[in-house]
């Protein structure tokens, strides 16, 4: 395979990490073979919360799929220098991130033998049909892009120029994947929490804030365990553009507050008390939106004053605390918040439970091991000493 | 296949007419199915449950126990659940039990969001269901605003007393919901639980036939159905 024979190589640090996430792969494809024999009841849903971890897991990383587009946009449209070395592992990152995907839509089918219905009888005025295609579509560029890019610098080429045009539709298509997410939310009648038109903003601008805080706790963390170096203007730029998707991001929240709050319309209140102070009884997802809220505040103190943010550590901080807070409003609330109450009245409460939480994690170590295993390959070929014996030209053209 | 460009006009037309002739059809034939409930007649007996029960049996309908993984047809709730925002304190319909099933909405959000048309919309209003096509990935039950669709968390076969030979049984991980018993339907005869009332609460018939006995009822009965700001057009009628 491409590549893939950097990936085969490496120290007894990358092989003890990959091993730690086979480990916790194994234990999820475990729990995931449970429930295949028992069906979803293994899971925490119920008729009224049908669903819950997985799909949230998927809405949240969908969004880090998309953010890719933010390391993209500012070096092919703006001619933005320091990403250069870096839209390589923006591009990687999505291509895990959308895989992940995949695999949570996957395990939260009842019958995932027959997935392939879905384009058996493809379905246009189903969200979910356009979900498959951006979904897809984008994980196709993203490999082209990033695969073909990377060919060329190992062989010290400028790349094809077709690859540029190619690079351009997955500006807008970065957009879409996420725009498309929140219209399998935004247009449901009975689900006031999510019958918003500024769900699909408040979706891109809350990807475009967890997605670089993830790169930037990426680029660091291989800075020290590599001898790569992420110039410190990318990570300054990367933290400006997650400061700014921040801000918004909160400000729509907010908005939401405002619209259902002084309306004052129960439909449209419930589900927000439900999420922040409970409904008659079931508090489980307080605490949550309340850590989320008080990390994405504190967060935003230390990325806008400019002495914290120019800090690496605290912006490491602040980066893990922007990531946790959006996680648990996507992740979690925005989701399992839409059912309570049902369109019956009824309150009620969710919890994963172990095989659930256990096959979401082994979903996580699935992408950090693609992750892992692109990144080595990258990195290797940026590390490469620069004059590598050319490969013969036959072998090239067979791979 | 070489086609002449007379041969593809002569087909493309033939093709369009068949489409146009289906479409006047079933305006012609005009059969939209469509139920009212006579809430007064229904509140005459306190605990009577026999329209569950006659299609609970009839449909192979699982009696699961634990709670939230049911699976339901046509079950009670209380007035202030089927519809949610028009109860007030002094109603005396408040804690009134309401019968509640699928609506088989002239435009069902569960068919516009399935992506395998698993579930789909008859040209007699029914919003019909393939067990066997359902991917099991329950969008249509975040899309139904009246909450009558039900999932089959776990094998529901454990759970049927007494099966019912003529109606399929259901596998893990697909969705179910009232098919207003098109199976009786289509030899004639009316929903099982239309049959069962004692009271003769329910009545089954033809919206498109004004001279049907539901029309009739319409006509001259204040009635309701839920949620119709929605837009679904839901075909079950309350009749106060």
């Amino acid at each position: 395979m491409f590549m893939f024979e950097k990936a085969v190589s490496g120290g007894r640090r990358y092989w003890l990490w990959l091993a730690a996430l086979a480990v916790i792969m194994a234990a999820g494809f475990a729990s995931y073979l449970i429930q295949l024999q028992n069906g979803l009841m293994i899971t925490g849903l119920s008729r009224d919360v049908t669903w819950g971890l997985y799909i949230a897991q998927f809405t949240f990383l969908v969004g880090v799929a998309a953010s890719a587009v933010m390391v993209v946009l500012p070096y092919y449209l703006h001619n933005f220098k320091a990403f250069g070395r870096i839209t390589i592992l923006g591009e990687f990152l999505a291509i895990a991130a959308v895989i992940m995907c995949m695999l949570f839509i996957f395990v939260d089918m009842g019958q995932p033998t027959r997935v392939f219905n879905v384009l058996l009888y493809p379905t246009p005025h189903s969200m979910m049909f356009w979900d498959m295609v951006s979904l897809g579509g984008y994980l196709t560029l993203n490999a082209v892009i990033a695969l073909v890019s990377l060919r060329s610098e190992r062989e010290g080429v400028a790349p094809p120029k077709w690859i540029k045009p190619v690079i351009i539709l997955s500006i807008p298509w970065a957009v879409s994947i996420h725009t498309v997410t929140a219209f399998l939310y935004a247009g449901l009648p009975g689900r006031s929490l999510w019958l918003t038109a500024i769900l699909a903003p408040r979706f891109l601008a809350s990807a475009f804030a967890s997605g670089p805080a993830l790169l930037i706790l990426l680029c660091l963390l291989i800075s020290r365990l590599t001898r790569f170096s992420v110039p410190r203007e990318a990570i300054q730029k990367l933290s400006i553009i997650m400061t700014y998707a921040m801000v918004l991001s909160l400000f729509f929240v907010l908005m939401e507050f405002f619209t259902a709050f002084y309306s004052q319309i129960p439909e449209h209140t419930e589900s927000l008390r439900y999420m922040f102070f409970g409904l008659d009884g079931h508090t489980g997802l307080a605490p949550w939106m309340w850590t989320s809220m008080i990390l994405a505040a504190a967060s935003l103190v230390l990325l806008l004053v400019p002495r914290y943010r120019h800090n690496q550590s605290l912006l490491a901080v602040a980066c893990g605390m922007v990531f946790l807070s959006l996680w648990i409003d996507k992740g979690i609330g925005l989701i399992v918040a839409a059912f309570v109450p049902s369109p019956l009245g009824a309150v009620t409460g969710y919890a994963p439970t172990l095989p659930e939480m256990l096959i979401s994690l082994g979903i996580w170590a699935v992408g950090a091991l693609i992750l892992t295993v692109l990144y080595k390959i990258a990195l290797s070929v940026r590390e490469a000493p620069l004059v590598a014996p050319a490969p013969p030209a036959r072998e090239e053209v067979l791979v | 296949m070489i086609l002449s460009r007379k041969a593809f006009l002569r087909l493309s037309g033939v093709s369009l007419l068949a489409v146009a002739a289906r479409k006047v059809k079933s305006a012609i034939s005009g059969t939209r199915w469509a139920m009212a409930i006579d809430v007064d007649k229904c509140l005459k007996q306190e605990n009577c449950t026999k329209c569950s029960a006659a299609c609970n049996q009839a449909h192979n309908v699982p009696a699961i126990p634990q709670s939230g993984r049911d699976v339901r047809w046509i079950w009670k709730d209380s007035f202030e659940h089927a519809f949610p925002g028009q109860e007030d304190q002094y109603s005396s319909l408040r804690a009134a039990p309401a019968m509640v099933l699928c609506n088989h909405c002239d435009n069902p959000p569960c068919v516009r969001v399935c992506p395998t048309q698993a579930t789909w919309k008859r040209d007699d209003g029914i919003v019909a269901m393939d067990f066997h096509r359902c991917i099991g990935c329950r969008y249509c039950m975040a899309a139904c605003p009246y909450g009558s669709r039900s999932f089959n968390w776990m094998d529901p076969r454990p759970y049927i007393k007494n099966q019912n030979p003529e109606f399929p049984t259901r596998t893990k991980g697909v969705v179910e919901k009232c098919n207003f018993c098109s199976e009786r339907l289509a030899v004639g005869k009316s929903p099982v639980c239309v049959e069962a009332c004692p009271e003769k609460a329910l009545v089954f018939g033809n919206l498109a036939d004004p001279r049907s006995p539901i029309r009739e009822l319409l006509s001259t009965r204040r009635h309701t159905r839920r949620r119709p700001e929605l837009g679904t057009g839901p075909g079950v009628f309350y009749i106060l």
